[in-house]
């Protein structure tokens, strides 16, 4: 066995294992957010019958009773309910028409059987007009072709804010009614937030680090090594029982007569406790490499530059900072990386205001079980992130992610 | 700055101005970790400082809430969970990392950056987006709420954590050795253990240590994916922190901090080992 087959053999067990447990998902996933045969698969004959219908008017006969028959057969096996609402979700108010109407059209089929009526096209295209006038015009069929494409923008377009307009077609939603768009936005001005005011406290505190005497450093290191040992939720416990209004923070504050006791401050479930967790969580990864970049900056240059003529701060703005660069870079994006994706600390801390981005991922995944929008929405965050890892690769390797 | 001469009262202003905003940076690292500590301790069921607690008094201070962890499964199955759990994934990713780092280290290797990339990858996936993933996939298997999935997602995220630490142990490592100790007429097993073994184990360690305690603050998968058969415990102080907060969870939390100072201190011991050694 020749050395190269050697290697590829050892590195051969994790590149498969990563590949079924983690790429498989990350596909599976990025599927799901353009793919949506659940509709399809559930009404196939209406579906095939809508396929000639040119979108005007009404579509043919057949496409009625077609329709008409699996409704009826649906909602005995009761599975129309969860047809109803993916069709809802593309037209809203879809579910109670067709849950509605199929009531309707069930006990029609249930009469003519009795009676002997041949159930056809055109009985179908009568009875359901009769029910419900809505069935006369092309709207309600609009949103069943559409629910019914397999292959979907659908769940991207309503990511991004838009909506059907009512000739079919998408447009942006008003104003108001805009979740996705802002909340992206406002998670990518906190996580930016969060990574400046890392920036701002880590790079002193990397400095004095760096440029203390090995034992010192030592001991200065630990205080930041252990805040990113300790769990993420006894981090966001003690930003709890610090910041809440009977928390110590608060009682403090109002014992040295600060704030009176009916002045206490909401500092946590809101946009201040997001900020303060994911800082105090996320300080450690800029520290770290911050502080392995100025390590191994030689004091000669900043004594030379000071020996030279410059002041202190000339010396640390011309001289030091510009060799602090790449530390910068790195641990800004690997913490502007981190935060984005953040989950667990603003759906304990953040309140109302605090949320981000993927609360609302994991609340489509567990609560709306909109499954669909929640791949199109984490696929669009991944999306973002990866090209982050691009600028990385660039700038420091992504082979070089270090732990500290 | 440690530069000399530069004493006017700007600069001392200056410098007074640095050393404070680091100290006041490292309490806010620090204090809020250590604050837990003493509040385990509290006789009432109260998250704040009692009167008696600031006088020092004993009557103040009690173990209850250390007891009330063992009262009961409350806490108990949690842990022995996330051991079971944190324990598996951990020998799955370590001996799968340690191999591929191995693969990857040699000078045969072929593809390097991009099988790199790939098996560092979920590492550096914000965790929500895996989670959705995962979850998906793993339900469609019948995988989800069961301890093999949440082993089976856990080692994914525990084995980057090898590759780099075993990675870091064989930067510079001279090839040729290993094609000496085969002219010598070791058997390519036996020169593994005589030679590189003992190279790479602090890596192994270290970087089982990171494996494990990923796992063992995971959450985020758990929370998609767990049943009530597979809560550990980041999951069970998520509802304690979410449903009705007790003091029980500062003791809980109390252990976990011993837990990382532990944990903190094998790493960097062996650092310094290897550090030194080098």
């Amino acid at each position: 066995m020749g050395p190269r087959l050697r290697a590829a053999g050892l590195a051969l067990p994790l590149v498969a294992f990563v590949s079924v447990t983690f790429l498989g998902p990350m596909v599976n996933l990025l599927t799901k957010s353009f793919y949506d045969p659940e509709v399809a698969d559930a009404l196939p004959e209406t579906m095939s019958a809508l396929r000639d219908w040119d979108g005007q008017g009404t579509p043919s006969d057949e496409a009625f009773a077609a329709t008409a028959r699996e409704f009826v057969a649906a909602r005995e096996e009761r599975t129309l309910g969860r047809t109803a609402n993916r069709v809802n979700r593309v037209v809203s108010g879809m579910r109670s028409t067709i849950m509605g109407d199929s009531r309707e059209m069930a006990e029609a089929a249930a009469v003519a059987e009795d009676a002997g009526v041949e159930m056809g096209g055109a009985f179908w295209r009568e009875t359901m007009i009769g029910i419900d006038a809505r069935w006369g015009g092309p709207e309600p069929w609009r949103a069943l072709r559409a629910a019914g494409q397999r292959l979907t923008a659908r769940h991207y377009l309503k990511a991004l804010d838009f909506e059907r307009a009512p000739d079919g077609g998408y447009q942006r939603a008003p104003e108001a009614w805009r979740i996705y768009v802002p909340l992206f936005w406002r998670t990518f001005l906190v996580s930016l937030g969060v990574t400046l005011l890392c920036l701002v406290i880590g790079y002193p505190v990397a400095h004095m680090i760096a440029n203390s005497p090995p034992k010192r450093a030592n001991v200065l290191l630990l205080l930041v090594l252990l805040p990113f040992w300790t769990s993420l939720l006894v981090r966001t416990t003690s930003w709890i029982v610090l910041l809440q209004n009977q928390g110590i923070v608060n009682d403090f504050l109002v014992a040295i007569g600060l704030i009176g006791d009916d002045g206490r401050i909401a500092m946590i479930y809101n946009m201040t406790g997001t900020f303060v967790a994911m800082t105090h969580v996320l300080l450690p990864f800029l520290v770290l490499p911050l502080y392995s970049v100025m390590r191994a900056i030689p004091p000669a240059y900043m004594n030379a530059a000071v020996s030279l003529g410059a002041t202190p701060f000339q010396a640390l703005r011309r001289v030091y900072w510009p060799q602090t660069l790449p530390g910068v870079g790195a641990g800004c994006l690997l913490t502007f990386i981190l935060a984005i994706g953040y989950y667990i600390t603003p759906a304990l801390v953040g309140g109302q205001s605090g949320q981000l981005i993927s609360n609302m991922i994991a609340y489509h995944v567990q609560t709306s079980l909109n499954w669909g929008l929640a791949a199109a929405l984490a696929a669009l965050l991944l999306g973002g992130v990866t090209l982050l890892y691009v600028v990385y690769d660039r700038l420091v390797g992504i082979d070089r992610i270090g732990l500290g | 700055m440690m530069v000399g001469g530069a004493l006017s009262p700007g600069y001392r202003v200056a410098r007074w101005g640095y050393l404070a905003f680091c100290v006041a940076a490292f309490v806010f690292l620090i204090a809020p970790i250590l604050v837990l500590v003493p509040l385990s301790f509290n006789a009432e069921p109260y998250f704040t400082f009692t009167e008696g607690m600031l006088r020092l008094d004993p009557e103040a201070y009690s173990l209850r809430w250390y007891r009330s962890i063992l009262d009961g499964d409350e806490w108990t199955r949690p842990l022995a969970n996330s051991l079971i759990i944190g324990v598996s994934a951990t020998v799955v990713a370590t001996v799968l990392g340690a191999a591929a780092a191995l693969g990857l280290a040699h000078p045969a290797m072929p593809g390097r950056k991009i099988v790199t990339a790939l098996l560092i990858s979920p590492m550096i996936t914000p965790v929500i987006i895996a989670g959705v993933g995962m979850f998906f996939f793993y339900s469609s298997l019948g995988l989800a709420q069961t301890h093999v999935g949440i082993i089976l997602a856990h080692a994914v995220f525990g084995a980057p954590f090898v590759v780099i630490t075993v990675s870091a142990t064989l930067a510079g490592f001279d090839w040729t050795v290993m094609r000496a100790a085969a002219n010598l007429g070791a058997n390519p097993l036996v020169a593994f253990r005589r030679v590189q073994l003992p190279l790479i184990l602090p890596g192994v360690i270290s970087g089982s240590l990171f494996a494990f305690a990923a796992s063992f603050d995971e959450l985020v998968i758990v929370l998609f994916m767990g049943g009530l058969e597979q809560r550990t415990l980041p999951r069970q102080m998520w509802s304690g922190i979410r449903e009705e907060i007790s003091p029980t969870i500062l003791a809980v939390a109390t252990f976990l901090i011993v837990f990382a100072l532990l944990a903190l201190s094998t790493v960097e011991w062996l650092r310094r080992r290897g550090a030194a050694r080098a």
